[in-house]
């Protein structure tokens, strides 16, 4: 195929040839972006808890009875939740659960000295200490939330408390490694400054109800210490298809329980919509990416379409005549498809610059980390394939001009 | 002429229906794209209380030990004030009107029997809160100054909790039984919650939030009532009661009339800081008290979300790659038109008339597009109003925002256009004649 012929005709069209490159560019700069975008925030929501996610579901209770002995209370509603056919455990917790956003932390210390050198920087940056998450629970937590006890044991029945600090904790394995990096965290002591907690036990994962950044959003502890308010999220374990049904079920049993209390309706969830919940965000600007860039590639693809037929309503005499003097069907197709391939590989080597730039700008206002380069020949592949995609219908059009045009005036 | 370039255009139009389709549709999807962000940004960045907020002012100390270190994610301790700091503004009185106030939710046991109890969001304030803010009442009035100082157990409730409690009869002089004690309803005001909630803690969800009840900010501290928002204490060891000189908790507004009063109630607090520095209690540089009025004050909050602003730029990037597009097609189409152009060049048309007529044409297209974007920006705001955001119900069009749309429409199709026609225009007279 030469080259020339279309580079001499497109020096007739610059102006037009310019903006079309430039529309390329553009497009392939913001669909790597936009894509790169969609990526991070699919990894973000598709993050494990650590827990039987589908399985879960809660409902929070607030009793309003003044000088209410919320031990028997939580005792009493607990039998009564058991009791619901299709539970198969239950628990309460004060209030925090993986991505509910009700969270409880506290700074603690690997030891002594580390302490002293948080106080003495009045931070905990850089001293050893590490500011985990808190989970609290009434005996059976582990077993009922389904985490994976990794080593160590779960707590005894005399360690838990109501009041006060227990004196046990089981952290993540994440949370291990910080404090105590390269040896065994099963034995050892965090000191909060007030008190010390032994490490009996470590569970492979455990995220934190509020994420902030992928290094910290595993740092969580769970103590045996239960909750002491009048009010409490029951944790309910079920098959998947009855949360609902046992979600209903619960309230009326609690309420049967004692009628002193407040159940929220929206606070009577399936674990699986506390997740979404909280994803929400990310899961409507998922959506909203994809839309545009959607849109993006189809207005590309129309003035690509668009613009390929205006040039061969303008060339019809000119084909004709190169169809007249020999050339092919084939020739004409093919002349037009190089055409365009010219435009859009000049566009895309644009782009990429451009798309480089872009994320760099993305980067310093909006925490957006570095693109990764192999999206960038992805780009690339996709506008390729489009500019081919739009241009075929108007080429193929081109090549059945007949060479007898070359002898009518126009 | 005007009439005539208009028939010109719409022949030329119909002529290519396709291409002015795809032209239209490319302008449509770009504008009604960027329309439904900028809506969204425009009610959220809005003035929520039009025609007052030029008075309105909150005063911000910064009552900090020096070596105080904030944690990268947590509330900064200044957004807030101190109940002694609080209590000392109220009292100088340097302001044409000046309020604290903090937002709680409190237990409601209903006295009838067909309401289960339930908790419901207000607000705890000062006197001057309902002239301060202009809170419009349909019954009754708020409280005095002598009520604050005598904590008298009164009530201001919203116009929709007063129908919930007590239907269409009169709220006013009932008892309600709020936070597990007795108060007596002296007012009712009218629907009434500025968007964003600006006098509110930034911990809720000021867009949708809206006050039910009213009562005297020292009966919340008096009884110990819940406080909603943040309660940042800066001393380990302190009691962290509310009226503790080391925890913020309040928000203070002030209405100052004139720049004179500003300027004065600017030196005001930074003399208050420097007395209370003398005394020992402040550490930190007296300057670093401030002023914002309500605007700055929004804007130093930055309610708008990250996502939102990432939306909008995707949006206007989408109208930007949509707008080249146009330009291609139409100086693809314009030129096409050579032989025509250089006819009625060469029968005396001059290159203005031949400007002034593509751009007519131009203009007929961003008129079309601009429609369809009014459209496209109804559906994409329709679906902004479905999701569970607590900005989401504000999403509506207003009369300023759909003459925009279309404004904005026009303007980019006729900049489109610019490029296209000019050069059209430049076709020699006759020249493309010999072609034919």
């Amino acid at each position: 195929m030469q080259i020339r012929p279309i580079l001499s005709t497109l020096r007739h069209h610059k102006l037009t040839a310019i903006l079309l490159t430039l529309q390329v560019a553009f497009t392939c700069a913001i669909v790597c972006n936009v894509v790169f975008m969609v990526a991070q925030r699919v990894q973000r929501i598709s993050v494990p808890t650590g827990i039987a996610e589908n399985e879960l579901s809660a409902i929070h209770s607030r009793g309003i009875e003044k000088g209410e002995n919320v031990q028997a209370r939580h005792v009493a509603d607990l039998a009564a939740l058991r009791a619901i056919p299709g539970v198969r455990s239950a628990v309460a917790v004060s209030y925090s659960l993986p991505l509910n956003q009700s969270e409880s932390s506290s700074g603690m210390c690997p030891s002594k000295q580390a302490l002293d050198r948080a106080i003495q920087r009045n931070s905990i940056d850089g001293s050893g200490c590490v500011q985990p998450a808190l989970y609290d629970g009434t005996p059976g937590l582990i077993a009922t939330l389904g985490l994976h006890l990794a080593a160590g044991r779960d707590f005894l029945p005399d360690e838990y408390v109501s009041k006060g600090k227990p004196a046990v904790a089981i952290i993540t394995r994440a949370l291990a490694q910080k404090l105590y990096p390269g040896r065994s965290a099963l034995g050892q002591s965090m000191y909060d400054g007030d008190n010390f907690f032994r490490v009996v036990g470590i569970v492979d994962t455990l995220l934190r109800p509020a994420l902030s950044k992928p290094g910290v959003d595993g740092d969580s502890m769970i103590w045996p210490q239960r909750p002491d308010g009048s009010s409490v999220t029951y944790v309910l374990r079920s098959a998947p298809q009855d949360r609902q049904r046992v979600l209903k079920a619960a309230e009326a049993a609690l309420l049967q329980a004692s009628s002193n209390r407040i159940i929220d309706p929206k606070q009577m969830q399936t674990y699986t919509q506390i997740r979404n919940a909280y994803f929400q965000r990310d899961t409507t600007m998922i959506g909203l990416l994809i839309a545009s860039v959607l849109g993006l590639l189809f207005v590309t693809a129309l003035g690509i379409a668009g613009l390929a037929n205006f040039w061969v309503q303008q060339r019809t005499r000119s084909i004709g005549i190169r169809r007249a003097i020999g050339a092919t069907r084939g020739d004409i197709l093919r002349y037009f498809q190089t055409e365009n391939l010219l435009i859009v590989t000049v566009g895309i080597v644009l782009g990429v610059l451009l798309a480089v730039l872009m994320n760099l700008l993305l980067m310093t206002h909006y925490e957006l980390p570095r693109l990764p380069l192999w999206y960038l020949p992805i780009g690339a592949a996709v506008l390729w394939a489009l500019g081919q995609l739009s241009v075929l219908s108007p080429a193929l059009r081109a090549a059945q001009v007949p060479p007898v045009v070359a002898t009518r005036s126009v | 002429m005007f009439g005539y370039y208009l028939n010109l255009a719409l022949h030329s139009l119909k002529r290519t229906p396709i291409l002015t389709g795809l032209m239209v549709l490319a302008i449509g999807l770009g504008i009604g794209a960027s329309m439904t962000m900028l809506t969204v940004l425009h009610v959220m960045t809005d003035d929520p209380m039009p025609g007052r907020s030029a008075q309105l002012y909150t005063p911000h100390l910064d009552p900090l030990p020096l070596d105080h270190k904030r944690r990268g994610d947590s509330p900064d301790p200044t957004d807030d004030m101190t109940w002694p700091d609080a209590m000392a503004l109220l009292k100088a009185h340097r302001a044409v009107r000046q309020a604290a106030m903090s937002g709680g939710s409190l237990l409601l046991r209903p006295a009838r029997a067909d309401l289960r109890p339930f908790y419901v969001a207000g607000r705890y304030a000062t006197a001057d809160f309902f002239a301060l803010f202009g809170v419009p009442f349909e019954r009754g009035s708020g409280w005095s100054a002598a009520d604050d100082a005598a904590s008298a157990h009164v009530v201001v409730l919203s116009e929709i909790l007063a129908r919930k409690l007590f239907g269409t009869g009169t709220a006013v002089g009932q008892t309600v039984h709020l936070g597990e004690h007795d108060f007596r309803v002296i007012g009712v005001t009218a629907d009434w919650a500025p968007k964003p909630l600006f006098y509110a803690d930034q911990t809720g969800t000021q867009y949708s939030d809206a006050d039910l009840f009213f009562l005297p900010l020292s009966v919340a501290v008096d009884e110990k009532f819940q406080v909603n928002g943040n309660q940042s204490g800066w001393v380990k060891g302190d009691d962290n009661s509310l009226t503790s000189a080391n925890m913020s908790w309040l928000q203070f507004w002030v209405q100052l009339d004139t720049p004179a009063q500003v300027a004065a109630y600017r030196q005001y607090l930074i003399d208050y800081s420097a007395q209370q520095k003398a005394l020992g209690r402040f550490q930190r540089p007296p300057t670093n008290a401030k002023l914002y009025n309500l605007m700055g004050w929004l804007a130093h909050e930055n309610l708008v979300p990250n996502d939102v602003d990432l939306q909008l730029w995707l949006a206007l990037g989408f109208l930007f790659v949509c707008m080249v597009n146009i330009v291609a097609l139409l100086l693809a189409k314009f030129l096409r038109r050579g032989g025509e152009i250089s006819v009625r060049r060469a029968l005396g048309a001059r290159r203005r008339d031949i400007f002034v007529q593509l751009g007519i044409e131009s203009a007929l297209i961003g008129v079309a597009g601009g429609v369809l974007g009014v459209a496209i920006a109804q559906l994409g705001l329709w679906s902004i109003r479905q999701r569970p955001d607590d900005y989401a119900k504000l999403a509506q069009m207003d009369v300023s925002m759909l003459l925009g749309t279309l404004a904005l429409a026009v303007l980019a199709s006729v900049l489109a256009g610019l490029l296209p026609a000019w050069r059209a225009c430049h076709v020699p007279p006759a020249l493309q004649l010999k072609g034919g």
